[in-house]
Formats: structure tokens, sequence, C-alpha cells
């Protein structure tokens, strides 16, 4: 009652439970029933076909809306949280990435290879929330302020010539996409520390402890996202909520000493691992901040069927033996693309300790080979051509054991099409000419308006804008391969636009090639407990299939970076030879043209000369000679040149005066 | 040099052209062999085959065919030459049309530099006759014309499949124009070459010349003077005073055409960036030299190699430098205003922004009015010689740098200023051989002894 009498104590009152919100400890129950802060910790291990792993760390973040906290939070960066109010972010992701993702063995039908094979070096796309004309300015501002929370030279994408906007052949994100790329950027351990700072344990505690950097970069494919989207009503900025999913796919090769101790004969084994071999370290217990925190391990859909698992033997397998007892066991629900359906095997951080650290191995007992889920056409690109005039960009498709199975699905109807979609960015000293698009399927030339089905070209201009092509193609499902070549002139650079290293070459960012009409996805039964895991959550959502592919180094021409100097003066010689030359011709007069000339000009000496010659000769003390007697041209001479002094003498006063 | 042109025209003139025109025919079958259309030395940014048809293509596909920075070149053309650069027969090469009109366009060319020289010629003839110098003058508009017919430049410029045949052509009609007083046509002309290189709009003072005191002859002065000595003052014999009328004709006409092309233009780029648009990437593309891909003339690697900030200056200096000597020339050769449009014709190929063999071809072509008067000019061996070395030794050059990796930009750049050398002294002594020419005539006349020659 006293509290309803006094309204301003009430308000006080909250007021103080909201300020003491900050210091209550994680995990406690908001009164008001908002979401709450929460970060998840999840490590994915997949053993790939050709004896080497992959792990898959994957981190999130959600800062959910709140009106209350104001700008600040428990869990959640603060620096991301920044940028996202400050950019007006819908969606952003930011990859660095060194090694090339081997789509053959490692596979590119499933939503882990799809989401987290990256191009080399830097890529960065963003949605923003803002009208059209304010993006160029926010993606600079972004890139500036991204390139000083990673230390990267992401700045490098601020100029036009860098960054397009694709249209509708970059599925990721559609509508209004900003796309650079940084292909030669140097992808270190600089650039993961700034990525681990986001994190509320940094690399101290929790799963992010297996992080150890000599055995990370070692691997042949290391890639570090950040993904944030923002969701809610972001019109009034704070609103919104933040999911930050910061991600590390790394594929390593197992020290295959263990298994070479145990099989020396053997040598199609898969080589035995456990955490603590390839990464050095173990899991030391959970973040404490993480709510769920878990192993996992995934065995491929191939890989189950061609080791003779059934649903009924997985608990106790006789092909491999797991180091420790998986908490549960995940089956995939069937898809309609494979009748092989993958495992996965789940293991809680939480019940370890640092004294009871926890490691998990994996040990082969017999050989076993299997097959990743590929994508249905393998793409690669590569440069035809020699010199360093003109060349040509081919991008060829090949078919995969996937598109066979498609084919045999979907023959009943005799015109099955396969869609691809191809983007294309290249830089402006890359001169494509698009008339000279070609198009072969199974190496015949086809005619190029049977094949595509749509194109849309934004050519590039010189130093403004990069040359951007979205293709859509529509093959034959039969097609074995198919290419797509273009042409282009290499362009001359400005001593001063050469990187440092010119006669390295310059690069052209991979293309995109994505199956529109394929999603990716992996949906486990025994859906309860996934809602928690947002890595599973995140393979149940249907994501695009697209590979990039190879980054492409164009040598160019590089002029003489010594000869400035020598360049502009023998130029500029030549052209003042040339100048000279012509106006001494033009006035020149030969012997009798110019008596002619001086007898008129003798006749018509005016006052002021003649004044001057008298005025030199009093000076000098002598009689005035008479103008017409040779001697007298020298007197003459001697006042022009007086005139001249004067002249001289006038105009340095004059200027002098003028500019004091 | 002369000599060769002479045992040239000695020969039936139209077994001459017949020839020319064969081999061109036989050189169109055989360009993928040759790669002629992607010479750096035919092919310019603003001449090239290929962006000309990549013009044509974004044109179809609706985009505005200054997109991007390939094609640079009037939308006229892209109109007219356009759909050219497609395959239009089956099973015949892509460009078999388009080089076919290139070489209409060089035998028209040819033509009319023809008929020019003799016009030239019969005005020349009759001065000498009113100043009683009858003498033996060659048939200099034959050779003229097989000059440019059968020179390498011109065919390789032809097959190479590059714009400056039709370019060279337009500069050509307005010279013919002007001299047979067909005020129209050389408006015509004069407005088509300006609209589609810019450089030819200075031809505008020869052509005044030509239409206000008729085609070259000796100096006025001359004829007073001839009179004076005769003590009779026939003013039937004195060439005519200047007279504004045909000039303010060919002004009005001048302004007509332009508006009229410039109508066209606007037609044809109305759903694109407009009129604005397109002077920026044509003439502005001229002017600020952008593309600095390695042509014959030496701007590309000086602009690649000059520091930023001084690349304003130095573009307004050389551009200058083309204006600089418009007055000089004007005022010393007014009397020959054909000869003063060869003058400024080599100029402006050695000093423009993009210059190809094209445009050498077409001064070259020119040369050839004059032989009976630059009879004497010193060096033309050497330069004949110079021509033939440099037009040898860039293509090796170029090979090594571009494609054998194995020679630098240098290299390249040194045959660029050899020609660029060897253009100036062309230049330079034809100036000084015809002036010389008219100090010959005035002691034939004067009666002095020939100590005039310098």
């Amino acid at each position: 009652m006293v509290l309803l009498q006094r309204p301003h104590i009430l308000l006080l009152l909250i007021g103080t439970h909201q300020f003491l919100q900050c210091w209550i400890a994680f995990g406690s129950v908001n009164e008001e029933g908002q979401k709450q802060e929460e970060f998840s910790e999840e490590l994915l291990l997949k053993p790939l076909p050709d004896h080497k792993l992959l792990a898959h760390f994957h981190f999130q973040s959600s800062g959910p809306p709140s009106t209350s906290n104001g700008c600040h939070h428990h869990l959640f960066p603060k620096a991301i949280s920044q940028l996202v109010q400050k950019f007006r972010i819908k969606e952003m992701e930011l990859s660095f990435t060194k090694g090339r993702w081997n789509y053959e063995s490692w596979g590119g039908f499933d939503p882990l290879s799809s989401s987290n094979a990256k191009p080399p070096g830097v890529e960065l796309w963003a949605v923003f929330d803002v009208p059209q004309h304010h993006i160029d300015a926010s993606w600079k501002n972004l890139t500036h302020t991204l390139s000083g929370l990673f230390c990267a030279s992401i700045n490098f994408l601020e100029s036009t010539a860098t960054y397009s906007t694709p249209e509708w052949s970059f599925p990721p994100a559609s509508g209004n996409v900003t796309y650079g790329t940084l292909p030669c950027e140097a992808v270190c351990t600089e650039n993961l520390t700034p990525w681990l700072k986001l994190l509320p344990c940094r690399d101290k505690a929790g799963i992010a402890l297996l992080l150890d950097r000599p055995s990370l970069y070692r691997g042949f494919y290391h890639s570090q996202q950040l993904h944030l989207t923002s969701t809610g009503s972001s019109s009034e900025g704070i609103d919104s909520g933040i999911i930050l999913e910061q991600t590390l796919t790394v594929v390593l090769q197992p020290n295959s000493e263990m298994a070479i101790e145990v099989h020396a004969s053997e040598k199609h084994i898969q080589p035995s691992w456990s955490l603590s071999s390839i990464f050095g370290k173990q899991v030391s217990g959970r973040c404490v901040l993480a709510k769920p925190s878990s192993v996992y391990l995934l065995l491929d859909r191939g890989l189950p069927a061609a080791n003779g698992l059934t649903s009924e033997n997985f608990w106790s397998n006789p092909s491999f033996e797991l180091s420790a007892n998986p908490d549960r066991i995940f089956l995939e629900e069937s898809s309609s693309h494979s009748k092989s359906l993958s495992i996965l095997y789940m293991f809680q951080v939480e019940k370890y300790c640092e004294s009871e650290p926890f490691d998990i191995g994996l040990m082969w007992k017999v050989p076993v080979a299997w097959l990743c889920q590929q994508t249905p056409l393998h793409a690669s690109r590569f440069l035809m051509g020699s010199g360093n005039e003109r060349a040509a960009i081919a991008i060829s498709l090949k078919s995969t054991q996937f598109t066979e199975g498609f084919m045999s699905a979907n023959s009943k109807d005799g015109s099955c099409e396969l869609r691809v979609d191809v983007f294309q960015v290249v830089p402006w000293y890359v001169k494509v000419y698009f008339h000279s698009l070609r198009v072969f399927v199974d190496q015949q030339p086809r005619a190029v308006s049977d094949i595509i089905e749509k194109i849309h070209v934004s050519p590039s201009k010189d130093k403004m804008s990069p040359g951007v092509m979205e293709v859509v193609l529509k093959l034959p499902c039969r097609v074995n391969t198919a290419a797509l070549t273009i042409e282009f002139d290499k362009g001359f650079l400005r001593i001063d636009e050469y990187l440092p290293d010119a006669n390295q070459g310059f690069d052209i960012p991979s293309a995109i090639i994505s199956f529109p009409n394929f999603h990716a996805s992996m949906v486990f039964l025994e859906d309860d407990s996934l809602n928690k895991s947002p890595l599973l959550s995140k393979f149940q959502e249907k994501c695009p299939v697209m590979s990039y592919t190879e980054v492409l180094l164009v040598p160019l021409t590089t002029p003489d970076f010594s000869m400035p100097y020598n360049v502009i003066t023998i130029t500029c010689t030549v052209f003042a030879l040339y100048f000279g030359s012509l106006l001494n011709v033009l006035q020149r007069r030969v012997a009798e043209e110019e008596r002619f000339l001086k007898a008129k000009a003798a006749k018509k000496t005016g006052r002021l000369p003649l004044l001057l010659s008298k005025l030199s000769a009093k000076l000098r003390g002598r009689r005035l000679e008479p103008l017409h007697s040779p001697p007298s041209s020298s007197s003459f001479i001697n006042s022009k040149l007086v005139l001249k002094v004067i002249l001289v003498a006038g105009l340095a006063v004059g200027w002098q005066y003028f500019f004091s | 040099m002369e000599k060769v042109k002479k045992k040239i025209g000695s020969f039936s003139f139209w077994n001459w052209v017949t020839a020319s025109i064969i081999f061109r025919l036989i050189l169109i079958y055989f360009p993928k062999n040759l790669n002629l259309s992607s010479r750096p030395e035919v092919s310019t940014p603003l001449t090239s085959f290929r962006r000309l048809a990549e013009g044509y293509w974004l044109k179809q596909s609706f985009m505005s065919p200054y997109a991007g920075s390939m094609y640079h070149g009037s939308p006229l053309l892209l109109s007219l030459l356009g759909p050219l650069t497609i395959n239009r027969i089956e099973g015949q090469p892509n460009h078999l049309l388009y080089s076919l009109v290139s070489v209409i366009a060089d035998v028209v060319s040819a033509m009319l530099i023809r008929a020019t020289g003799q016009n030239l010629r019969l005005a020349y003839l009759r001065s000498l006759e009113s100043l009683d110098l009858v003498k033996q003058i060659e048939v200099s508009g034959d050779i003229a014309a097989l000059i440019y017919l059968c020179n390498p430049f011109t065919i390789v410029a032809c097959v190479g499949l590059s714009t400056s045949p039709i370019e060279n052509m337009a500069v050509i009609l307005c010279l013919y124009g002007a001299c047979s007083r067909l005020i129209p046509l050389a408006a015509f002309g004069w407005v088509i070459a300006t609209h589609l290189s810019l450089y030819p709009a200075i031809l505008i003072i020869p052509v005044i010349f030509l239409l206000g005191c008729g085609p070259d002859s000796p100096p006025r002065k001359l004829f007073l003077q001839r009179h004076q000595q005769k003590e009779v003052l026939n003013q039937s014999k004195l060439p005519p005073r200047f007279s504004w009328g045909p000039v303010i004709h060919f002004a009005f006409w001048a302004f007509l055409w332009s508006v009229y092309v410039l109508v066209l233009c606007g037609i044809s780029l109305k759903q694109f960036g407009g009129l604005w648009e397109m002077f920026k990437s044509t003439y502005g593309f001229i002017l600020t030299v952008e593309d600095l891909s390695p042509n014959i003339g030496v701007l590309w690697y000086f602009f690649a190699e000059v520091f930023e900030f001084f690349r304003n200056f130095f573009l307004i200096v050389f551009h200058v430098n083309i204006l600089f000597m418009i007055l000089p020339l004007a005022i010393r050769l007014r009397h020959r205003p054909c000869y003063l449009a060869f003058v400024y014709v080599a100029i402006c190929s050695m000093l423009k922004s993009y210059p190809s063999v094209g445009d050498s071809a077409l001064y070259l072509g020119l040369l050839g009015w004059f032989v009976n008067e630059l009879a004497d000019m010193q060096f033309s061996l050497f330069l004949f010689c110079g021509y033939v070395g440099v037009s040898l030794l860039s293509p090796v050059m170029h090979n090594l740098w571009i494609w054998r990796g194995t020679g630098n930009a240098n290299f390249y750049f040194a045959t660029a200023m050899v020609y660029a050398c060897l253009q100036i002294v062309l230049v330079v002594e034809g100036v000084s051989a015809m002036l010389n020419h008219d100090r010959k005539l005035r002691n034939l006349i004067t009666g002095k002894p020939q100590d005039a020659k310098s």
C-alpha cells in the first residue's frame, strides 16, 4: 500500500533494481521475462576421407533486445553491439581464411562445408538497414572499424573499386548486399587474438582452451568467421537483438604415429587421434558462462554405410573405439538425397573438471573408405592464354557422383534441368569483354542464349568500380562438363598503383558457383534437446549449396619502376626540341631578308631608343654617333639591352610590390 | 623517298589501285594468323574493333555503351558499324563486312585525295602561269592517292579492323570539300572528323584559308612584286583577296551539321546517360589520358611514370603544345592552306594521346600532294629508313616485353621515342623545305642569285 501511494519510491526501487541487475551473477532469471544474454560453445569433430580431421568450433553469443540495459551487456561483446547499432547492420559476415577447401575430398553438400568453406583471404559482406545512398558511407566506416578491430587491412575494401553489390546470385543473403574480398590478405594469429577477445572466457577456459596457435596454423585449411545477425525492429537501433556467431574451422592432419606403430603394414587405415594429440591440450571443464558446452563427433553420411554401421550397433562399434563414452547419440532423419545417414555422438563438457580433463580419442580398428557428399557440379576456374596483354578466364563445371545419382533419380521426365548461378567479380584492371562470353557443354560450343537463362553485367569502370557478372545457367542434367570462357585485356597501371611486389601479380577473387535448386541440411532425430544447441539447429536450417572457385593470380606487365625521372626528362626534351626547332624554322630569315628587315627597323627607330642612346652617349662623355654608321649598331643593341633590363627590373619591382 | 614515289607514279594508276585492293582482300582472309586487330599499333582504345563490339553488345543488352571504360567512340559509329561486328553471314569470318567497309573507306579516301590533288595542281599551275614560271609539274594527286593506298600503315590499319580509315575519310572529305568549294561537304567532313576524334577541330583554320583565299599558291607578295616589275597591275591575274562570304557560309553549315550530329547522338543515347556522358567518355577520355596501355605514342608511358601531382600540369602542357604551334604556322603558311592542313595533321598525330598507324597513314598520304614543292627536302632518305626501321623494331620490342618477358618497357618506349623524333624531323624539315621553296620562287621572280638556300 505504501508503495502504491508513493509512486516515486516504486520508481526508485525499479531503478535500483535495474542498476543492480548489472551486478547479478550470470544465470539469474530476469523478472521482466526478457530473454537472457546467452553464450554457447561447441566443437564438432569430423573425420575426413583423406585421413584428415575437421574441427569446427562454434561460439554463439546472443544479445537479446533490451531497452532496460541500455548499452550495457553481461556477456555480449560491447564492440560488436556498438558496431551493429552505429552502422545499422542487418547481417554481416567476415571471414579470414588460409588455405583452400578441398571440395572433392572434403565434400560440399552438407551444411558444414557450404557455410564454412570460404575463399582464401578476407571475405566480408554486409546488409545494411540504411537508405541506398548511405550504403557506401556505412560500408566505408564499417571496413575501417573492422580493420581496427581485427588488425587486418580490411580498410582496403573501402574504395568503390573493390566492392560490389550482387543482385541475385549471392545466396547467403538477398537484397542490398555489399560484398568485398581481399584474396591476398595473409591471415595469422594477430587476427585470431582479437577474435578470441570477443569470447567471454577468451581462450582461458572451456573449449576455446584447445585453440593452440601452432597446431591451428599447421593445418591445411583454417577459416575464422564472424557472423552477425540483428533481429527485431532495428529502426530504433537499440531495440534489436543481435546474434553473434563465431566459428573457426580447421582441417588438420592427425599425427599418424600411433597408427603406424599399431598397423605398420596397413596404409589405408585412418589415423587415430585424440584431442590432446591434435591440439596438444585437453579441455579442463567448460567455460562457466557457456550454457551448452558440448563436443560432437560427426560420422559422415557415407561412413556408417561403408562401415556396416546400423542403428542397432552404433553404441558398440566394431570398427573404431572411442576413448570417452558419448552422452547421447543422434541419428539423422532420412533425407531425400541420400540413403545412408550420418551419426552424431555428443559429449557434454560440463561433467569434466580440472582434475579430470576431457579428452576424446578415436582409434580405428579396421581400414575404412568413404566419400563425402559433393556439390552437384565440381567447379574450378583457370586462366587461358599467355603473355601479358590479354587472356581469358575459364570456369569449368564437372559432374560429380552426386549428379549421376540425381540424374538417375530424375531421368523419368526427359527435360530435366540443372540451374547453376555464377557470380564473378573482377577488379577493374582486368578489362573483360563481355561480348566474348562463350559456353561449352560437353566440350561442344553452344549458343549463349540456349544455356544462359539470365545474365546481369555491370562493366568495370577504371579506378571506379569492379566488373560484376551474374549468370544463371540452365544445364541439361546429363551434362558431363560445362565451361564458360570470357576474354579480357590486362590493364596497365600507373607506377604508384602497383603493389609493393608488383611482379607477384594481381588476384582475381573467387567466383561463387551456387546451386539454387539444392539445399543442404542435416536434421537429427530427438528434437527436444536440439533446440538448445545452436550448432545443431543451424544444421537444420536449409542452407544454400555453393562453392568458391580458386583465386586466380594474373601477372600484369610492369613499367620500369626506377625510370620516372628519365622518362619525364627525355620526353620533355624531345617535345622541347620539337617546339624550339619548329619555331626556329618559322622565324628564321636568311641573309638578304635579314638585311632588308634591319634597314626597315633602322628607319622606324622610335624616339625612346634614340633618346636612350643619346643619354648613354652623354654618360660616356662621347659625342653622339650617327645612328646609321656601323658602330652605332652596338650602341643600338646596348640601348635595347638597357630597355630589357629596365623592363625586367620593373617587372621584379611590381612583383615584389604585389606580393608584399 | 621521292624517287620511290615517282617510280610508283610511272606505272598505271588503276593497276596499282586494283592491286592494293586485291592485296587487302587477300589479307582479310588471314586475320586470325596475323592478329592485326589486337596490335597496339593498330588498335588504340579509341579505334579498337573489340571495344566497338563490346560497346555494341552493351547497347544491345540495354546498357549504356559507355558503362564501364571500354568503348570511347562515337554513338553514331556504334549504330552504323556496330551491327557489322557480329556474325552476319554463316560460314564467313565475323568481321568480313566490317573489313569490306574499311576497304571501301580507304578507296573512297584515295579517290578524294586524287581529286583534291588534281584540283591543287590545276590551281597551282594557273598561279605559276600568272607568274610566268611555267614548269613541269608531277601529277601529285595520283601519287598521293597511291601513297595512301599502298602505304603498309594504311593496309595494316584497314585489315586490322580499326576505325581509323573512317576517321581519315572524314578528314579527307573535309579537305576535298574545301578545295573544290563544296561548302556543305567541307562542313560535314569537319564536323564528323571532329566528332570522331576531336583533334581535327584545328583543321578549321586551313579550311577557312582554303575557302577564303583558294587553294595553295605562291605568296601573294610575289604577285605584287611581279606586277610592280612589269609596271602593270593586272587585277585579274592576282590571286583573290580574302573573302568572308564562303567562310560565313561554312560557319553556318558547320553549325547546322553539328546540331544535326548532336541531335542524332542525343537520340541514340536518350535512354542512357545522354550527351554529357558521351562527351565525358569520348572527349574527356582523349584529353585526360586515362588508358595507359602501350601504343606508338609516348604519352602512355609518360603518364604511367609521372608523379600524380604533376599529372594535370603535364596534361595541360602537352595539349597546349598542339595549340601553341597553330598560330605561327598559320601566319607563315597562310598562302598554302592544304600544306598547313598536312602540318596540322602531322603534329596532331605526333602529340595526340592515343596515336595509331592510321594517323601516320593519313599525313603520309597528304604529303604526296606536295612532291613538287618538297623535292629538295633534307633528310628524306633518313626519314624513310627511320620509318622502316621503327616499324620493324617496334613489334619486336613489344613482343619481347609483353609476350616473352625478356625485354623491358624501356625498349618499347625507346622505339616510340624514335618514332616521335622522326615525326618531329619530318614536320620541321617539311615546313623548312616549303619556306625555302617560296624563297626560291621569289628569287626566280626578282632575278636575284640563288644565295637564299639555307
